[in-house]
């Protein structure tokens, strides 16, 4: 339509008169746009994050622990009674048809030395499913065998922190090194995996044989014990499943009655990862509405400013409408001038916000992800904030009085 | 150069292009009521040059606004071509405005900051008209009043008696049926003042607008063919002017 066209004419040359003006306007939309952005990347980024560092620890993966929840819990260090058993995980491969690898596994802290370098690390005694189980390859070297099981050898994997802090730029490969003042032979390095989401660096860590690390290292204080089992299901949807068996199974084994508690605990790594995920989506929504806020403030910068265009027009108005403007030509013209403004700093918001999330993620090196769902709904959301917050002023000036309009000086 | 004949122009019962009848005015300011028109009646036909005179507080500037569709009487009536405002919505007398009435204030009423030939266009562009016709009838419309080829100067760029052509000009684009002019050369040095007057005769003898003016100098009163005086909301002397220009 023809009168559309001249609206939008008239509107864009209203604004051009005092760019200043308008674009001292924008800049709350800008602002509050750019903040959006920006916190919904960087949201976006941390909840990718999360979400890759549980999958490094190991897919379909189950924990079950000593202890009831309430007490030891994810606390390794002793004092906390072992109850699981080696031959709880034989159950539990051979009696859930789900279960992919089952791990035992006992840790302590130890010291290691090589040469003059010594390390204070963890060690773990396990078996050599736990590679498949924690999706862990090797570096270099060989993984120890059912044989080194059996035979419980004195032999060793190390982390990559481990390897750098005692070997410096030494092939660790085939060198003795002392854990506990017992001679172990290194035969092969970890392939580094970084930190885990709870803080822990996953490679300053030693791999052993649980035999081993039973015989030599944690002097059979309890013997045939285990700490931890780790359990790799077949699948993720077979995870629920697998952990309701398994908790049935150890309750049987370990003779618990119907009212008492588990004296263990089984943890699924997937649930948690979808409550870590869900955390940071709350987390990044709560800063994308606060974000939003300004926003508001940004709508009502607007409307303050159309109001005083509309005061300052009176005259202008009182001549459109004796030359023949209807309420409506009036109200889409004014309309058009808040819409204009608002949507322009949306455009300069995701401008903003885009630039300003890839100078924040390069400075701190945080992962930021963008959205183009998050991008349109800014632009539709400045949209709608132009209309809601410039239709008050755009009526106001479409029932203005023209006789009183053209009086007024 | 002619403009093309209105089609929708009806005559009334008495050939009267303006017909009123005890039309009265009365609105609160505050507490006070004002008793603006007491009483006016009249009949305009086509063709004429009017001017209406009064002391200020007279009710011809009501009067005016009545005419021009900006207001409604309280009681009584008014047909301009048989067409009677009292029922009508704002947006249906916004209409009849733009359709038929042309307006020239004393202070020219221009937009600022736009170019002369846009101020003209704005009546075409509440008509509906396209973009390229609008362009063209604002280009004749300044040619009639002198101003060809001064369609992009600014008001700001113009002088009183530019500007108040300008104005004309856009009072003329959409052929209405009546010029309401009050107190046209209110602003104006008495030389421009005769040109303004001479380009409204020009218009009334040659092109038959009709023209009714308010004016409290009976020297540019004298430039119409019929006078008429308001004192107090009412009519009190209408005669033939003494002069004819």
């Amino acid at each position: 339509m023809t009168r559309l066209l001249a609206s939008l004419r008239i509107a864009l040359r209203a604004l051009m008169v005092n760019k200043m003006r308008s674009t001292l306007t924008m800049l709350g939309i800008i602002i509050g746009v750019g903040a959006v952005i920006a916190m919904i990347a960087v949201g976006s980024g941390a909840k990718k994050r999360i979400a890759e560092q549980i999958a490094s620890m190991g897919s379909n993966l189950l924990i079950v622990l000593s202890g009831s929840s309430t007490s030891g819990g994810l606390r390794f260090g002793s004092g906390t009674v072992p109850t699981l058993t080696v031959d709880d995980a034989k159950a539990i491969q051979n009696e859930i048809p789900d279960v992919k690898y089952v791990a035992p596994s006992q840790r302590g802290t130890v010291q290691i030395i090589f040469g003059n370098q010594n390390w204070s690390t963890v060690a773990d005694g396990t078996t050599p499913e736990v590679l498949f189980i924690r999706d862990w390859s090797l570096e270099s070297g060989r993984p120890f065998t059912q044989q080194d099981l059996d035979g419980a050898t004195k032999v060793c994997l190390l982390g990559e922190t481990v390897v750098e802090n005692l070997f410096g730029g030494i092939d660790p490969i085939g060198q003795i090194v002392r854990i506990k003042k017992v001679p172990f032979t290194v035969i092969g390095v970890l392939a580094s995996k970084g930190q885990t989401t709870f803080g822990q660096d996953q490679d300053d860590t030693i791999i052993v044989p649980l035999t081993t690390a039973q015989k030599k290292l944690f002097g059979m204080q309890f013997p045939g014990m285990v700490r931890t089992i780790a359990v790799q299901a077949k699948t993720p949807e077979a995870m629920s499943s697998v952990e309701n068996q398994i908790n049935d199974l150890l309750r049987q084994r370990h003779h618990i009655q119907p009212k008492q508690e588990n004296d263990f605990t089984v943890r699924n790594l997937t649930e948690l990862m979808s409550t870590a995920q869900q955390t940071a989506d709350v987390m990044s929504y709560l800063l994308g509405a606060i974000a939003s806020i300004s926003l508001i403030v940004g709508g009502i910068g607007i409307m303050n400013i159309m109001l005083v265009s509309v005061t300052e027009r009176t005259r202008e108005i009182g001549i459109r409408i004796a030359v023949g403007a209807k309420g409506w030509d009036i109200l889409l013209q004014f309309l058009i001038e808040s819409l204009v403004l608002s949507l322009m700093g949306g455009i300069l918001g995701i401008g903003l916000g885009i630039c300003g999330t890839l100078i924040l993620s390069s400075f701190t090196q945080w992962p930021t992800v963008f959205s183009i769902q998050a991008i349109f709904l800014a632009f539709f959301v400045s949209g709608l904030v132009g209309v809601f917050f410039g239709l008050y002023p755009a009526r106001k000036a479409s029932l203005l009085n023209p006789i009183e309009a053209l009086r007024y000086e | 150069m002619r403009f093309a004949p209105c089609s929708l122009r009806l005559k009334g019962k008495m050939g009267s292009l303006i017909q009123v009848q005890d039309l009265v005015k009365v609105y609160s300011l505050g507490e006070v009521e004002v008793r603006a028109l007491q009483g006016v009646s009249l009949s305009i036909d086509q063709g004429e040059f009017v001017a209406i005179m009064g002391a200020s507080g007279s009710g011809k500037s009501t009067f005016m606004n009545i005419l021009g569709f900006l207001d409604q009487p309280t009681s009584g009536q008014y047909l301009l071509e048989n067409i009677n405002g009292e029922k009508l919505s704002r947006d249906e007398l916004a209409e009849i405005r733009n359709r038929k009435i042309g307006f020239v204030f004393q202070g020219f009423n221009l937009l600022p900051r736009t170019a002369a030939l846009e101020n003209v266009e704005l009546p075409l562009i509440y008509a509906g008209t396209s973009t390229s016709k609008r362009k063209e009838i604002a280009q004749k419309a300044l040619s009639e009043v002198g101003l060809k080829g001064r369609g992009h100067h600014h008001p700001s760029q113009l002088s009183g008696g530019e500007q108040q052509r300008v104005a004309i000009a856009r009072a003329l684009v959409n052929q209405p049926s009546i010029l309401l002019a009050d107190e046209p050369t209110g602003n104006l040095d008495s030389k421009t003042s005769a040109e303004i007057m001479g380009i409204f005769q020009r218009l009334n003898r040659d092109m038959g607008i009709t023209i009714i003016m308010i004016t409290h100098e009976p020297d540019i009163a004298s430039f119409a063919k019929r006078d008429i005086l308001f004192r107090d909301g009412k009519i009190v002397d209408d005669r033939n002017s003494a002069l004819q220009g």
